[in-house]
């Protein structure tokens, strides 16, 4: 990382910091926040939030690591997260598995090699009696088949 | 290309889908006042609608009556019991009733601050959420002197989860609103004492907080009538698979499963999880059973598998969530799950022998006494009701196994 996007991103955790709160109880949301933008929380980042909030930084790799949603390395542009809890397994969802993994190249917990997708599971979305259902970033799909699930993937820039 | 889809029909319903003047109960709360609300609330016998079924009353007056000058009012919306979507239909079609419920609350055990523990699942709502917080504060029912009346503060912020099914555990919850692992705490002490930075504070299920405003509007001896006499009221019934319609119904405690299977018309049915993963496995016997507190509990969860539905597959997918959810804080849990889970891979290869079966079984009534939390206490419920009841499927008449290669 250079010196340069250091300074940024600690300027920019800094603005986080005094948003939420110099507070314990707003280190998730520091957290979510910093995910959002990045895609992930780095060594650095975890670091200068823990600085910030005046906590150890294993306190807050802790927190990171903890929560499904939060990550330490690098992810794709976008999060393709497919439900594999049985309602949705029931109606389908395999067979979208296997699309979505042979159209894109990759198999679940994989990026694509432009960065333009993470495919993961995920565990039920609430979205039972509509399934399968799958969330692209925080946007959710449903009632998908194989063919639409590919053409929501192929227009994610 | 479909998003927010949400089922069509429209929904009926004697008090959560029912009509609903944005504000009146609100008003209404007021006009009687703190000991009138905590009456109504308490003739109408209101349970716990996540699940555990603790008495609203109760839960109120105890925080109530605790002094502190910091309160807090948390409405639990970490919706993830597998098959459960009432909250997201709540939230989305009736978003008064759920803050209303958290106005009346603070008015009533005397908190300004009400928090949304909205689980990041559903973020794609935060928005018009926020926006429904705001137009609140345009008409005076939220913010500074709510409804002119002086001194009356109470307002309302949304926080996100961030993918943690055990976070729906009220101090799991607590934890992560405090920035640290949604690990849950030992209880006692209980929230309403000890709970929020240290605070009293209420932690209600959504569906619970959007009761309120009808029950104060129409009393708690109108409510009181619908249901059972245990379970008072009526309940948002989350229905999913194998039937033709499935979506949210509202209907009375009391009502049998063979009852709502005839409603979502689901003809070939023969099993139903109730209460989600956590819950039980019933078979076609005991279809004559009724939901409620006292009998066939849920949060409102109800999975339907027809004919064709292979149950050990089920249980799999079951005890794989709980592999994965475990927080891991404590033994019986973290390491009980993935025992049962091998187990099933064990029974799917046909490399078990029954008395392995039986130690298993001796391990879940040993989770669900030594585990910390709901969680641990709840996952092997699954693995116990589904070996049980579908025994001759799984493991054939025969003894050796319908699964044996």
């Amino acid at each position: 990382m250079l010196v340069i996007e250091k300074n940024a991103l600690s300027e920019e955790i800094e603005l986080l910091v005094e948003k939420y709160g110099k507070d314990r109880s707003a280190l998730l949301q520091i957290l979510q926040a910093i995910q959002r933008k990045y895609k992930h929380i780095s060594d650095f980042a975890q670091q200068e939030v823990a600085r910030l909030l005046d906590i150890h930084p294993v306190e807050v790799n802790s927190v990171v690591t903890f929560y499904s949603f939060l990550c330490t390395e690098p992810k794709g542009r976008n999060i393709v997260r497919l439900c594999q809890t049985i309602s949705c397994e029931m109606f389908g969802k395999e067979k979208i598995e296997e699309a979505v993994q042979r159209e894109l190249g990759i198999s679940f917990g994989e990026t694509t090699k432009d960065k333009r997708i993470t495919l993961e599971h995920t565990n039920c979305l609430g979205m039972c009696d509509q399934g399968p259902a799958m969330l692209v970033n925080e946007r959710v799909y449903t009632k998908l088949d194989p063919e639409t699930a590919i053409n929501i993937l192929n227009e994610i820039k | 290309m479909k998003t927010l889809q949400f089922a069509t029909e429209k929904r009926n319903g004697p008090v959560l889908f029912s009509e609903y003047q944005r504000g009146e109960g609100l008003k209404k709360a007021l006009e009687i006042g703190r000991e009138d609300i905590l009456f109504e609330l308490k003739a109408s016998g209101l349970k716990g609608r996540g699940g555990a079924g603790f008495p609203t009353a109760t839960k109120w007056m105890l925080s109530a009556a605790s002094v502190s000058p910091i309160k807090f009012i948390v409405c639990n919306a970490d919706e993830g019991e597998p098959g459960t979507f009432k909250d997201r239909v709540l939230l989305f079609e009736y978003p008064e009733l759920v803050f209303e419920g958290m106005i009346i609350g603070g008015f009533t055990i005397g908190a300004k601050t009400g928090i949304v523990y909205l689980r990041g699942e559903y973020e794609y709502m935060l928005a018009s959420l926020e926006d429904f917080l705001e137009s609140l504060r345009n008409d005076h029912l939220l913010g500074k002197n709510i409804l002119g009346k002086e001194g009356l503060d109470f307002d309302i912020s949304i926080r996100l989860g961030s993918g943690a099914y055990v976070c729906g555990e009220e101090t799991a919850l607590i934890e992560s609103l405090e920035g640290y692992r949604g690990e849950p705490r030992n209880r006692p002490p209980y929230p309403v004492n000890t709970g929020y930075l240290g605070h009293p504070t209420v932690v209600n299920n959504v569906e619970t907080l959007a009761s309120v405003p009808h029950i104060l509007l129409k009393g708690g001896e109108w409510f009181k009538k619908y249901g059972t006499s245990r379970s008072t009221g009526s309940k948002l019934f989350s229905v999913s698979g194998d039937c033709k319609k499935p979506g949210v119904y509202e209907l009375p405690w009391g009502t049998t499963i063979n009852e709502v299977l005839k409603i979502v018309e689901a003809d070939d049915a023969k099993a139903v999880q109730v209460g989600g993963a956590s819950g039980v496995c019933l078979p076609k016997s005991q279809f004559g059973r009724s939901l409620a507190y006292e009998d066939a509990a849920t949060g409102g969860s109800i999975i339907i598998f027809n004919d064709e539905r292979d149950m050990l597959k089920v249980l799999k997918n079951f005890m794989k969530f709980f592999v994965e959810e475990s927080c891991g804080q404590c033994t019986p849990c973290r390491i009980g799950n993935t025992k049962l889970l091998e187990a099933v891979e064990r029974i799917e290869n046909g490399e078990y022998t029954f008395s392995y079966i039986h130690n298993l079984k001796e391990l879940g009534k040993t989770m669900q006494m030594a585990s910390k939390c709901g969680l641990g206490q709840s996952s092997p419920n699954a693995f116990i009701s589904i070996l049980e009841n579908f025994k001759d499927e799984i493991f054939g008449s025969n003894g050796k196994g319908t699964h044996h290669v």
